[in-house]
């Protein structure tokens, strides 16, 4: 599904990630946990083809190509879904009509047809059950006034509605109560499919305790220091990182990014 | 006075000496016009070196010489007036050919008991005490040269007056359409609700084809105690057209008006509107959307008086940009001594869709009064990059993404419009702007 070989990226000059292999496999949930300014929303956000940052070297391959030559819609239209860690607020846009234009232009872009109305509703009902969002929030603004728990959720709905190949979570854990991890977390697992991988970004290893993963990495410094399995989260969860410095460039708890 | 080559000038007054035998007109509509006629001959056309004009440079309509047309002259038959009527709007509609009332094209049925909806002519003659008492008086003694050549020449227009108590439901529209090169047009616009009263109109400017012309306007809107009025005026002129507009409300005791500007159209184009906030619990809603693409310059003036205490003034106005258009905001509010309890806002935002487009953005605040709530924000910018790559990484192509967000900043306007036929004339100039406006850089 997804190969990543010695992916370096920088933004401002300023080189964030510093070498990063990692391979995913169809069916399969990795997280990537690490501390703050590891890289891993840099990592997130090169994959989606965000521009302000620049890949200095390595390539990324996707179901056998090259998604580092893609634009962001082109990623999206094969299959790539970012949940944004800090989803934006656009007013005047509604939820609903972003999910149909977002579903309409993913469908066309694969020459099928675009959905009507009506089945377009029948769906999106259908996977709001997944993340138990009331029928009211389809008609507001795009996150206008969304609490953290809200966006997150439609963040999943979008995924949900989207059905990517890859599902990339940017910490969708974070600033989410139980309740609302719990919601997010039963929508990612009943997505959950053989055919489907995700990539959760997580400070925490709290949201692993409900989408268990098949391989933990952790992030250090811009580098992937340690794989593992599920124990690896619990490990960490006792211990930190600061064993896990690689020297000799150390990456300090206190860095900003 | 500082105005050097009055030529134009001159020959506007001389026009309206050979048009209007001012000797047998009623006293005050020649005391009017009179005053008007020596005003416009001391103030001639507003210079740049005017605060007021600093970034509207209106030589060009001088040198232009647009003049009004022959009063003899023959009506030209419009093929297709159909298409500027506002569908699923049923009210009295009166459209005027060049600045002359067209009886055929208009349809004046549909007016309640206790409202009077007419021309300006008519009225002239049918109720000269009622235009005795309010013609004129709502215009401020420091108005321009437009304002006076408005009046010097008035002739006719639309006047509206609704008697007290009198809530009509359909709103009225009033299309000024123009058809002839080199015209000069002066509509002239009076309404009057009466205490109590309830009020729609739609003041819409458009053109036949693609000449020169020059539409020099002025409406005066008295809202009596407790009335309500909303006034539009929607501004679609050609391409090539030159458009000064003067809207000038007196606002009394809990009365409270809303207006819309609109726009679209205009090569050249200067708005200026005053509300005055006559008596307390007065509110005034001033909402703005102007379109600038091409070389087209847009220059909105606007003017609140916060005269007596507890009123109320909102203004939102939105501008996109695009191609190399200009745009002036100035929104000044005056809170008069005593006039305590005032709450006045003022938003401005601009988009730029172009590199090449520029806008200017002046709020002035003159607060006299130490008990208030009065705040102002303006913004000039370009989409929100992170808006951008948001719906991008949805799937959304650049182009589409671009329009969405300019349509989602217009639609915070537009939603205030509550006329649905105007929502969607409006969109439709929105997309045609962004198109020819808008270059699209292709994605690296």
């Amino acid at each position: 599904m997804l190969t990543i070989t010695d992916l370096h990226a920088s933004c401002d000059g300023k080189e964030i990630l510093r070498g990063i292999d990692l391979q995913i496999n169809a069916g399969e949930v990795h997280a990537i946990m690490g501390p703050n300014g590891s890289g891993k929303s840099t990592l997130a956000n090169v994959l989606a083809g965000r521009d302000r940052y620049q890949v200095t070297r390595g390539t990324v391959k996707y179901r056998d190509v090259d998604l580092l030559q893609m634009p962001p819609e082109g990623r999206a239209r094969a299959g790539v879904f970012l949940a944004f860690q800090y989803p934006v607020e656009i007013p005047g846009v509604s939820n609903i009509y972003l999910l149909k234009a977002a579903l309409n232009a993913v469908r066309k872009s694969r020459g099928e047809q675009e959905l009507d109305a009506m089945d377009f509703l029948a769906l999106v009902k259908d996977r709001m059950q997944l993340v138990e969002m009331k029928e009211e929030l389809l008609y507001r603004s795009v996150n206008e006034s969304f609490s953290g728990g809200e966006k997150k959720r439609r963040e999943i709905l979008q995924m949900a509605v989207l059905a990517p190949y890859l599902a990339i979570l940017d910490e969708t854990d974070s600033g989410l109560d139980i309740d609302a991890l719990q919601v997010v977390a039963a929508g990612v697992n009943a997505l959950r499919s053989p055919d489907r991988a995700f990539l959760l970004i997580t400070h925490y290893q709290r949201l692993l305790d409900y989408v268990v993963p098949d391989v933990v990495h952790v992030l250090v410094g811009g580098r992937i220091v340690k794989s593992g399995d599920r124990a690896l989260a619990l490990e960490l969860e006792r211990t930190g990182y600061a064993d896990l410095t690689p020297a000799p460039a150390p990456a300090t708890m206190q860095d900003g990014r | 006075m500082s105005n050097p080559a009055p030529d134009t000038a001159a020959r506007y007054v001389q026009v309206m000496h050979e048009r209007h035998d001012v000797a047998r007109e009623a006293a005050w509509l020649r005391t009017l016009r009179e005053s008007a006629v020596a005003r416009f001959a001391d103030l001639g056309f507003p210079l740049q070196q005017d605060e007021d004009w600093k970034y509207t440079d209106v030589r060009p309509i001088e040198r232009a010489a647009f003049m009004p047309l022959p009063l003899d002259a023959a009506t030209p038959r419009i093929p297709d007036a159909s298409q500027f009527r506002l569908d699923g709007v049923s009210g009295p509609r009166l459209v005027f050919i060049d600045g002359r009332f067209s009886a055929p094209l208009s349809d004046l049925g549909g007016v309640p008991r206790g409202a009077t909806v007419t021309t300006l002519a008519d009225a002239l003659i049918s109720q000269p005490q009622v235009l005795a008492a309010h013609l004129g008086r709502y215009i401020p003694d420091d108005s321009h040269g437009f304002i006076a050549l408005n009046t010097a020449l008035l002739s006719d227009g639309t006047f509206v007056r609704i008697s007290a108590g009198t809530r009509m439901e359909q709103p009225i529209h009033v299309l000024y359409l123009a058809t002839a090169n080199g015209a000069l047009l002066l509509p002239r616009n009076l309404i009057i609700a009466e205490r109590d009263s309830q009020v729609t109109i739609v003041e819409h400017y458009a053109a036949v084809g693609e000449m020169a012309y020059f539409t020099n306007s002025l409406t005066e809107i008295f809202a009596a105690d407790n009335a309500t009025v909303e006034h539009y005026r929607v501004q679609d002129e050609n391409r090539t057209a030159f458009h000064v507009s003067g809207v000038h409300m007196q606002i009394n005791r809990s009365s409270r008006v809303t207006t819309h500007a609109l726009d679209l159209g205009g090569r050249l184009v200067r708005n200026d509107l005053r509300a005055v906030l006559a008596d307390s619990g007065g509110e005034c809603h001033l909402n703005g959307l102007y379109l600038a693409t091409d070389r087209q310059h847009i220059d909105n003036h606007t003017h609140i008086d916060h005269a007596q205490s507890h009123c109320t003034s909102r203004e939102f106005y939105r501008g996109v940009l695009s191609g190399r258009g200009r745009t002036v905001f100035r929104g000044r509010i005056i809170v008069r001594p005593g006039a305590q309890k005032s709450d006045a806002r003022q938003v401005n935002n601009n988009l730029l869709l172009s590199r090449d487009a520029e806008a200017d953005s002046q709020p002035q605040l003159e607060i006299y009064a130490d008990d208030v709530m009065c705040s102002h924000g303006a913004t000039v910018g370009q989409l929100d990059e992170n808006a951008l790559f948001y719906l991008r990484a949805r799937a959304l192509s650049d182009a589409d993404a671009r329009d969405l967000l300019t349509f989602a900043f217009a639609r915070e306007v537009l939603d205030r419009v509550r006329l649905a036929p105007l929502r969607a004339r409006v969109e439709l100039r929105l997309a045609a702007a962004m198109r020819r406006g808008a270059p699209r850089e292709a994605h690296a």
